[in-house]
């Protein structure tokens, strides 16, 4: 475990070049091992045991492995939860390798600290690029320094790519193939120059010979290390852009996939749990009588904030916990609810009023601007709490025996989770193994450590491997919500319509620090604030983070400054980008796509929404049929410019899953808090998008900056509400102004 | 001891009769493609076929299969693995994200294409409506099931 804290201006040591970062090593049995991107010294002596554990296998760094067969496999330092990065990182690595995509094979990298040494992370692989903020409050203390340092090991932030991908994969694979070029040229004695490599292989045209990797993998380690290997351009690439297919998709279709609950141990056991339903209670007493007579039943536990009862079977553990009673303590949250939570937002923005809260942006005098504007417009507008609702219910499994323990689960950041095994037991880092699995959805849940916490207790408590599965009611009521939120906007108008002013004040909780801000509007004077809420759930990141929120808020607005300007959200949005061409280019393209000037039929409508997030400028229109009693969406078209999609059927996936995850959010998606408690508990009233209610999706690529590569996971959502909601407006003159739809009457 | 005929093979187990299927065929039979969501019949992530009809696992006593036939994911692929034409479109559409959903979609599906060779998208959306996907693989789910109906549809680069 790290016990240095970096910061940006932490001395350098000696001045950390590139070179020094490549290391190389000798592994028993003479297996070459270069690190790229890994610490000098001894970190790939550790990793290699690990990772090479075949006969003539080679890890080339950290990063690339190839063996006596020369296929060569891609070791992802990032969790595989559906947005297929395994694939992507893999094509981006094998890309600057010209490896044979046909002998790629992808390995999970290990949770090992070595593996995110922390003086690598802004030093060599991000010098100039921000860890999004998001990423940061998901981790505590001294390992907050060596997470943020370290994209490697936590999935989130829409990073994986732009991050890793451009920084790590890309070099690793470039580095890997210099040393191998080299290592052929002096076996071969001919220039470096004169050769190249394809397909996994070493090829010298001038005396027509050629070679596989393999062959030369041994040798490489006796090569200088590339100072700094030359990355591709995009003309050169060959797997990069590609819609390659996914390679985790065979057997996610025939039931092999293993994920986190998939976990099987021999003498493994069973348990379900139950929370105290109000955050921050402890079960006070409990009457397990009746559990403790029940057939298959092994333990009834009192954890202090959760029950847990263990037996032979899940159904068993679980039918016996349903017969306990169980009382609870008091606690400060036991008397709020959802509307007096509304309420306690309005009274502390009533209380900032025009000048207080922190302010985020200011530019100009908005007080001035907004008082001499020829048109004012104000919105209030308000997004409750959402839960994730992974399609896997949180669960763990641990094994606690002489002093070590071993964990299997699907965590977006391993490390994190071997950390949390770890204090949980009071036991070193070294003596926990964390096995992670293919996650059954993450959306920023699997961030979390308290399924950790709760299994390595209640294994501890066992004295065997127990296997930890939440009810989908715990899971519903237990969550680390996206929070619910008010803003409130004050805009002004010239008298040609032309924005003049923007104020926004907003309650806030979490990141990233940019969601409420919009810098690419073009808006003389404007200025942000924002007051922390306090609140008794617990709330945590959920696909875009804040962009969820602000994106619905900014873009409803816009709107209705547009309407209040007598301009049509499109030509009124294309004002406010002037001068933008990225921008521009994604707005028109969207608007393009939807035919956005062609008539509809009556009672239909067109949307438009327009949010560049997580790297990716994304502008989304929706077609609404207002004709029932309830919206039907039909069509959403997306205009995304990610930079460059480095695998567009990939991106395409992406888009297409943030719509119907922001379609459920948009649609119905609530969670509400009575007496302190989450009132909803399984899909009957947290309701999930079905097929039935899944709009068709078009979606267009624009690669506008192949060197700026921005997130694909997160950034697909934040445009879909407003855009539905835009849509419903211009249908039916009602302006939503409050989510979700299904409180609204629209009969 | 229960017998069971669980993808064409018997097995015996000795659990209480009241128990979902669902947890027989994951805990007792190691069979883990069948997925729990939420219990009680609400997801479609525990689908399996009784008697080559789609059912929740999850709330289907064990004592229902008496004499009667499960399938489960694991039983849908010829012998030597080779993937039926669900699954292998499933795999050509590129439909799996996260893919934990992804058992009980094609076990739909499947029961779907059994019945209606060629179904709309008015019926492939009622047959399916069952089945969440968070993922939302919605679009390429419809795709997939028309590809492996025989019908024209573009696939995916390979």
């Amino acid at each position: 475990m790290a016990d240095k804290q970096i910061s940006k201006t932490a001395p350098k040591k000696g001045k950390w070049t590139r070179r020094a970062f490549i290391g190389a090593g000798v592994v028993a049995g003479g297996a070459l091992v270069v690190g790229v991107a890994v610490r000098p010294g001894n970190p790939i002596d550790r990793l290699s045991p690990m990772l090479a554990k075949g006969d003539g296998e080679q890890l080339i760094n950290a990063w690339v492995k190839i063996d006596a067969d020369n296929i060569v496999t891609a070791i992802i330092p990032h969790v595989e939860m559906g947005q297929g990065i395994f694939t992507s990182l893999a094509q981006m690595l094998a890309d600057e390798l010209d490896a044979d995509w046909s002998k790629v094979k992808i390995l999970e990298a290990p949770a090992d600290a070595k593996y995110v040494s922390h003086d690598i992370g802004r030093e060599f692989l991000a010098p100039s690029l921000e860890v999004p903020a998001i990423l940061e409050p998901t981790v505590g203390g001294t390992f907050l320094q060596l997470a943020t340092a370290m994209n490697l090991q936590i999935t989130g932030g829409s990073f994986s790519i732009r991050g890793t991908g451009q920084r790590a994969m890309r070099v690793a694979g470039a580095a890997a193939k210099e040393m191998l070029l080299a290592a052929a040229a002096e076996e071969w004695n001919v220039p470096a120059g004169e050769l190249r490599a394809e397909n996994s292989m070493i090829l010298h045209d001038k005396s027509s010979k050629s070679a596989p990797f393999a062959d030369f993998a041994a040798a490489a380690a006796e090569q200088g290390l590339p100072n700094k290997p030359k990355l591709k351009s995009p003309k050169d690439y060959k797997l990069m852009g590609k819609a390659i297919a996914r390679t985790d998709i065979p057997e996610k279709s025939n039931g092999t996939a293993l994920f986190g609950i998939d976990a099987d141990l021999p003498g493994m056991k069973y348990a379900a749990v139950k929370a105290a339903p109000v955050v921050g209670a402890t079960v006070e007493s409990m009457n397990a009588d009746t559990a403790k007579t029940m057939p298959g039943v092994l333990q009834i536990l009192n954890m202090g904030n959760f029950i847990a009862v263990v037996a032979d079977g899940y159904w068993q553990a679980e039918q016996a916990l349903g017969t306990i009673e169980a009382k609870y303590s008091k606690t400060e949250g036991d008397t709020l609810d959802q509307d007096a939570l509304f309420k306690r937002y309005a009274t502390m923005l009533d209380e900032a009023g025009d000048k207080d809260g922190d302010v985020e942006t200011e530019e100009g005098d908005v007080g001035e601007a907004f008082a001499s504007a020829a048109t004012k417009v104000e919105a209030e507008y308000k997004v409750p709490f959402l839960a994730h609702a992974t399609m896997e219910p949180m669960n763990c499994t641990a094994w606690v025996r002489d002093g070590k323990c071993d964990v299997w689960s699907g965590h977006q950041a391993p490390l994190m989770a071997r950390k949390a095994a770890a204090d949980t037991l009071g036991i070193d880092m070294d003596d926990v193994t964390y096995h992670n699995a293919y996650l059954g959805g993450g959306f920023g849940r699997r961030s979390e450590n308290d399924a950790i916490i709760m299994a390595t207790r209640i294994a501890k408590a066992a004295k065997y491997p127990v296997k930890m599965i939440w009810s989908r009611e715990e899971d519903t009521m237990q969550d680390h919500y996206r929070p619910s939120a008010t803003s409130r906007f004050q805009g002004g108008l010239d008298k040609d319509g032309k924005a003049v002013s923007w104020s926004n004040i907003h309650t806030h909780l979490f990141d990233p620090q940019e969601a409420p801000t919009v810098p690419y509007y073009n808006i003389a004077n404007h200025k942000i604030r924002k007051i922390d809420v306090p609140t008794h759930l617990r709330f945590g990141p959920w696909r875009s983070v804040d962009h969820s929120q602000h994106g619905f808020f900014i873009e409803s607005f816009v709107d209705e400054m547009a309407h209040a300007a007598g301009k049509d959200g499109y030509a009124f949005r294309r004002e406010l980008l002037a001068g933008s061409a990225r921008h521009l280019a994604v707005l028109d393209k969207a608007a393009e796509m939807s035919g956005w000037d062609k008539p509809l039929p009556e009672g239909h409508g067109r949307g438009i929404a327009f949010v560049p997030s997580f790297g990716t400028i994304i502008a989304e229109v929706a077609e609404v049929d207002m004709t029932g009693k309830k919206p039907k969406v039909k069509k959403i078209f997306v205009a995304a410019d990610p930079g460059f999609a480095v695998n567009p059927d990939g991106f395409a996936a992406q888009m297409e899953s943030s719509i119907a995850y922001g379609l459920t959010a948009t649609l119905f998606g609530e969670i509400s808090v009575k007496d302190g408690a989450v009132q909803q508990s399984n899909f009957h009233d947290y309701p999930i998008l079905r097929i039935n209610e899944m709009p068709d999706v078009a979606v267009e690529i624009i690669n506008g900056d192949h060197k700026r590569l921005g997130g694909a996971g997160e950034p697909g959502l934040p445009p879909l509400a407003p855009a539905v909601t835009n849509a419903i407006f211009a249908a039916t003159g009602n302006r939503v102004r409050e989510l979700p739809l299904s409180k609204v009457d629209f009969a | 001891m229960i017998t069971l005929n669980v993808n064409g093979q018997a097995k015996e187990v000795d659990v209480d009769p009241a128990t979902p299927i669902l947890w027989v065929v994951r805990e007792n039979l190691k069979m883990t493609g069948t997925k729990f969501g939420c219990g009680v019949a609400l997801c479609g992530a525990c689908t399996v076929h009784l008697d080559g009809k789609p059912i929740r696992s999850c709330s289907t006593p064990v004592s229902e299969a008496d004499g009667k036939a499960i399938t489960t994911i694991e039983g849908l692929a010829e012998e030597d693995g080779t993937f039926s034409k669900v699954q292998q479109a499933w795999v050509d559409q590129q439909v799996a994200q996260c893919g934990y959903c992804q058992s009980g979609q094609i076990m739909s599906a499947t029961a779907l294409l059994k019945n209606n060779s060629n179904p709309s998208d008015e019926q492939i959306d009622a047959a399916m409506a069952g089945n969440i996907c968070r993922c939302g693989t919605y679009v390429r789910i419809r795709k997939a099931i028309k590809t492996a109906a025989g019908a024209p549809s573009e696939t995916q680069e390979a």
